[in-house]
């Protein structure tokens, strides 16, 4: 940490300032400006076992610190409600609710999202270690898993963005399996 | 034949022997069953096995403190090591990860038997498509996630289908790995023991076994503040049956203390001390004899109201001493024998009435009350005079009794004001009508406030299962009774549909009949079917059907699979949940169906009409809990009034008067009434005890009352009577005051109602007697 935190300083004291170089602390500083707001999905998983990706879409809500909600339209109407540290999945009329305090990798997981998106790198570099590159405008914040436990399920997370929006999630999971969402801002707050 | 006194010694003194053997052999308990009814319904009798050997009454919980939360994860798994290894334990959970699997590879195994959806339809090519579609559909949610690994073995889904209609229920919180409180501060865990919960030695057992293991698992990890705290039915029991226990022997002592005391201090003698204690032990050991014959176990609750006992059997031989030393024997025998006798009756009647009651503690109680008056009453009346001879060295007590005899027309003046009080009493009464019951069984509990706060606690933060609501169906075998769960079940998985209940638990999820298992069986289809079947249905989906093979071998190898017996779930924790959902009691079998609420609270009536007609049994325990409370305490009034009848009716028929009659009771009423009012404003809220306590209050203080009765039919009311008549209510009141000071509910109410009352039976009776009788 203090030797991070030592390199950014002799990065400013030595780069000039219009070529700043784009840091984590200031991604970070950006995501956590932005309050909440609605964005379409387009979700592909690409599953070994099957010949197609699986393609599922619709809308994600969010309002911030901690309330995330995830409406998949198709191909099966699903909701998914993240509050706080309840997770909860209704799905033709059943509804499933998780405590995932309970639940520590799918925590961390699930942190992975809700980290970046409030710009809280403390919950970020808790579970991950984090490598950024691109700019401002266009960049990419790589996800290490820093726990055995949680590697043991996904491998790394790509998020990617542009200035305060997350465009893209990628995730790479231990089996060589993967998902893409691609993530398309309706409004913001 | 004249008895010497030799003899009748001898003869006493067998009997005494013989009695003392069958105590010796006798078993003393401390149950539940004490509260449970004799003669239970069938909804109570459900209610009856659970508390006795129902899952829910072997249920421990543990939570560990202190340490940190680290330590206390690890203390919790090694504690679950620990005790998983012992027979004492069926099961142990802490919500360690993994602590499942043996389930879980159980019922992947065993899919193609177990899961409902299992029919012939499911491996059409319009099946196989729609079901294969579903799961590759679920593969896109995150609740697919689990499915993702066993989809080529399970691409119908099936186990997902099982495991959604398990642990519904909310799961306890999780630090560490390990189940945890709501705060995260204590380590929790969930023990389920092999003793039943009727089975207080073997609950006592285990919970010591428990203790000791968790001292010496904190001590293996040098854990210095770490501390256990558990709850459970096993630990009520264990509790109480030590509390009555303790109590027992501390009341019987104050008791027996007291009353020696007043004893020595008025006969100044320890010889007619040892001659006077004679009825009382016999009394007591009659009590205990009578019980243990009738019923083959004693409650300890019964052998706590000898303390009550010793000072009720007391005042016979103290009459006699008293009284008998200035007529003689003869003189006793004609004079106050019958009043006395007449004062065994009006008891006899009194504690006979709790006899007929479906509560057995209380049933029991009057047994031994009865049977204990009786014998001390014989013993006064024959073995008594045999053994103390013809001269009794007595003290004068003359000069107590003429005191007294100036102190009764002094006292006269009290009536108005007496009467003033009751009446003000009974206003009160009747005003406060509806505060005055406690309307709980638990009011009877002798488990103490603090425990019931901690067991409350560490329910909620374990989310143990509560079981309020169930279905019962009885059959005749194993088979019948499964095939009826499922019948019933198909029933209750309509009402999850309607959202009327939010879900159920049944054996038949694990264990399922044998007829549905064949059906299961015979509807999986043959390697060539399933295969072209496959390719028809998979021809479009991203699933190829020739990735399916792990499927197909499954299938093939499920046709040969065994049918599932109850064995086959050993070392599994669903064993435990068949044994406890499917109970068999002799020859018969039942089915428990717990039902779990939903969104909204479940609704009664329309549960019940949905089960109307099919035989299942729809059951809420709690209002089956205070439908039996409410039974005792209307049995207790019907028993009270019919105890005062018989009182009544038998002062009746002696006295012959009507005015006498009135005169004996009125004090006696008043006493009640005062007595009632009294304890209400005290705050004491009345449960059935209290009124168990009001007769009792008639029953025995009509023994003083009708020693002033007395003299008015040919004798003067004489000091030494007078004298005998205070120093035997004294008595009466410290053996029932002692028990005013029990922590147990049954005794401490009856100590506060027949206590007082006694005391104020005799003041009152001396207050109201005749003017022409008085001196």
């Amino acid at each position: 940490m203090i030797k991070r935190i030592f390199c950014s300083l002799l990065l400013a004291l030595f780069a000039l300032p219009a070529f700043a170089a784009f840091d984590v602390a200031q991604l970070m500083g950006d995501l956590a400006k932005l309050k909440g707001g609605k964005a379409k999905f387009v979700e592909k998983k690409y599953i070994s076992l099957l010949d197609k990706p699986l393609i599922s879409t619709g809308e994600m809500n969010f309002t911030a610190p901690d309330r995330l909600e995830k409406r998949t339209l198709t191909p099966k109407v699903e909701t998914l409600l993240l509050d706080k540290d309840m997770l909860s999945i209704e799905r033709e009329k059943q509804k499933l609710t998780i405590n995932l305090s309970n639940q520590p990798e799918a925590l961390a997981f699930i942190d992975s999202i809700r980290g970046t998106l409030t710009g809280n790198r403390a919950a970020l570099e808790k579970n991950y270690l984090l490598h950024l590159s691109g700019t401002q405008d266009k960049w990419v914040l790589t996800l290490l898993p820093s726990e055995q436990k949680i590697a043991a399920l996904v491998l790394r997370i790509i998020v990617s963005g542009s200035k305060n929006q997350i465009r893209s999630i990628e995730y790479l999971q231990a089996d060589g399996d993967r998902s893409v969402m691609s993530i398309e801002p309706v409004e913001l707050k | 034949m004249k008895m010497t006194a030799g003899r009748t010694f001898l003869l006493w003194l067998l009997a005494m022997l013989a009695g003392a053997a069958i105590v010796w052999n006798t078993r003393f308990t401390a149950d539940m069953s004490f509260f449970l009814p004799s003669h239970p319904t069938a909804e109570q009798q459900v209610l009856v096995d659970q508390l006795k050997e129902g899952v829910v009454s072997r249920l421990l919980m543990l939570a560990i403190e202190g340490g940190e939360a680290e330590q206390r994860a690890a203390l919790s798994r090694d504690l679950r090591g620990r005790l998983a290894k012992m027979p004492e334990f069926v099961s142990v959970q802490n919500g360690e990860a993994g602590s499942q699997e043996a389930d879980r590879a159980f019922l992947f195994k065993h899919r193609y038997l177990l899961s409902p959806a299992i029919s012939q339809e499911r491996f059409t090519v319009a099946g196989l498509k729609a079901a294969i579609a579903n799961s590759i559909d679920l593969l896109a949610s995150p609740a697919g996630m689990m499915l993702k690994p066993m989809l080529a073995r399970d691409p119908t889904g099936e186990l997902i289908e099982l495991i959604s209609g398990l642990n519904a229920g909310a799961q306890p919180n999780s630090r560490n790995g390990v189940w945890a409180s709501r705060d995260g501060e204590r380590a929790m865990l969930l023990v389920q023991t092999q003793a039943l919960g009727s089975d207080t030695d073997g609950q006592e057992a285990a919970i010591n076994r428990l203790r000791s293991e968790f001292a010496a698992s904190a001590e293996a990890a040098g854990i210095t503040n770490a501390k256990l705290q558990l709850s459970g039915p096993g630990l009520f029991a264990v509790n109480s049956r030590a509390t009555i226990k303790d109590e027992v022997s501390r009341l019987s002592l104050i008791s027996s203390i007291a009353i020696i005391a007043v004893l020595l201090f008025v006969y100044r003698s320890f010889r007619l001390l040892g001659l006077g204690l004679l009825p009382v032990v016999s009394g007591a050991l009659g009590g205990v004899v009578a019980v243990s014959l009738a019923y083959g176990s004693v409650f300890g609750i019964t052998v706590g109201f000898g303390a009550a006992l010793i000072g009720e059997s007391v005042d016979y031989s103290i009459y006699y001493f008293v009284q008998s030393g200035k007529t003689g024997l003869a003189g006793w025998r004609e004079r106050f024998w019958p009043t006395i006798r007449l004062g065994v009756l009006t008891s006899v009647c009194g504690f006979g009435a709790l006899l007929f009651s479906g509560f057995p503690g209380l049933a029991q109680l009057g047994l031994y009350a009865l049977s204990g008056v009786i014998t001390a009453a014989v013993v006064t009346r024959f073995v008594l005079p045999q053994l103390s001879g013809k001269h009794l060295k007595m003290r004068d007590l003359a000069p107590l009794g003429r005191q007294l005899e100036k102190v009764i027309p002094a006292i006269h003046c009290l009536r108005w004001p007496v009467i003033a009080l009751a009446l003000a009493a009974a206003t009160t009464l009747f005003i406060q009508r509806g505060e005055l019951w406690n309307p709980e069984l638990s009011a009877l509990s002798p488990i103490t406030q603090a425990d019931q706060n901690i067991d409350m606690a560490l329910r909620a933060d374990i989310g143990a299962p509560d079981s309020r609501y169930l279905v019962v169906i009885n059959a005749a075998d194993r088979e019948a009774a499964l095939q009826a769960a499922e019948k019933t079940g198909a029933q209750l998985d309509q009402l999850v549909r309607q959202g009327l209940i939010g879900g159920y638990d049944s054996p038949a999820r694990f264990l399922p009949s044998q007829a549905t298992q064949a059906a299961r069986r015979a509807s999986l289809p043959a390697e060539a079917d399933l295969r072209r079947h496959l390719q028809a249905a998979q021809q479009d989906s991203p699933l190829a059907a020739k990735k399916l093979d792990p499927f197909i071998a499954d299938i093939a190898s499920a046709r040969h699979l065994p049918t599932l017996e109850r064995a086959t779930l050993d070392n599994t924790s669903l064993a435990l949940a068949v044994d406890s959902l499917l109970l068999q009691h002799g020859e018969s079998w039942s089915v428990l169906l717990p039902l779990r609420p939903g969104e909204q609270a479940i609704d009664v009536p329309a549960l019940k009409a949905a089960l109307a007609g099919t035989g299942a049994l729809f059951i809420d325990m709690s209002v089956e809990f205070n439908k039996l409370y409410n039974d005792y305490l209307h049995e207790a009034t019907l028993l009270s009034l019919a105890g005062l009848l018989a009182i009544v009716a038998l002062l009746a028929v002696t006295l012959r008067s009507p005015r006498r009659l009135a005169a004996i009771l009125l004090p006696l009423v008043l006493a009640v009434v005062i007595v009632i009012a009294g304890l209400h404003l005290l705050g004491e809220r009345l449960h059935l005890l209290h009124l168990i306590g009001m007769l009792l209050i008639v029953a025995v203080g009509s023994n003083y009352a009708l020693f002033f009765d007395r003299p008015s039919l040919d004798h003067h009311l004489d000091p030494e009577t007078l004298a005998s008549m205070l120093i035997a209510n004294v008595t009466t009141v410290i053996g029932f005051g002692t028990l005013a000071l029990s922590s147990v509910p049954v005794l401490h109410a009856v100590g506060v109602t027949v206590g007082p009352g006694a005391m104020l039976a005799l003041l009152l009776s001396a207050i109201f007697v005749p003017r022409e009788t008085a001196a």
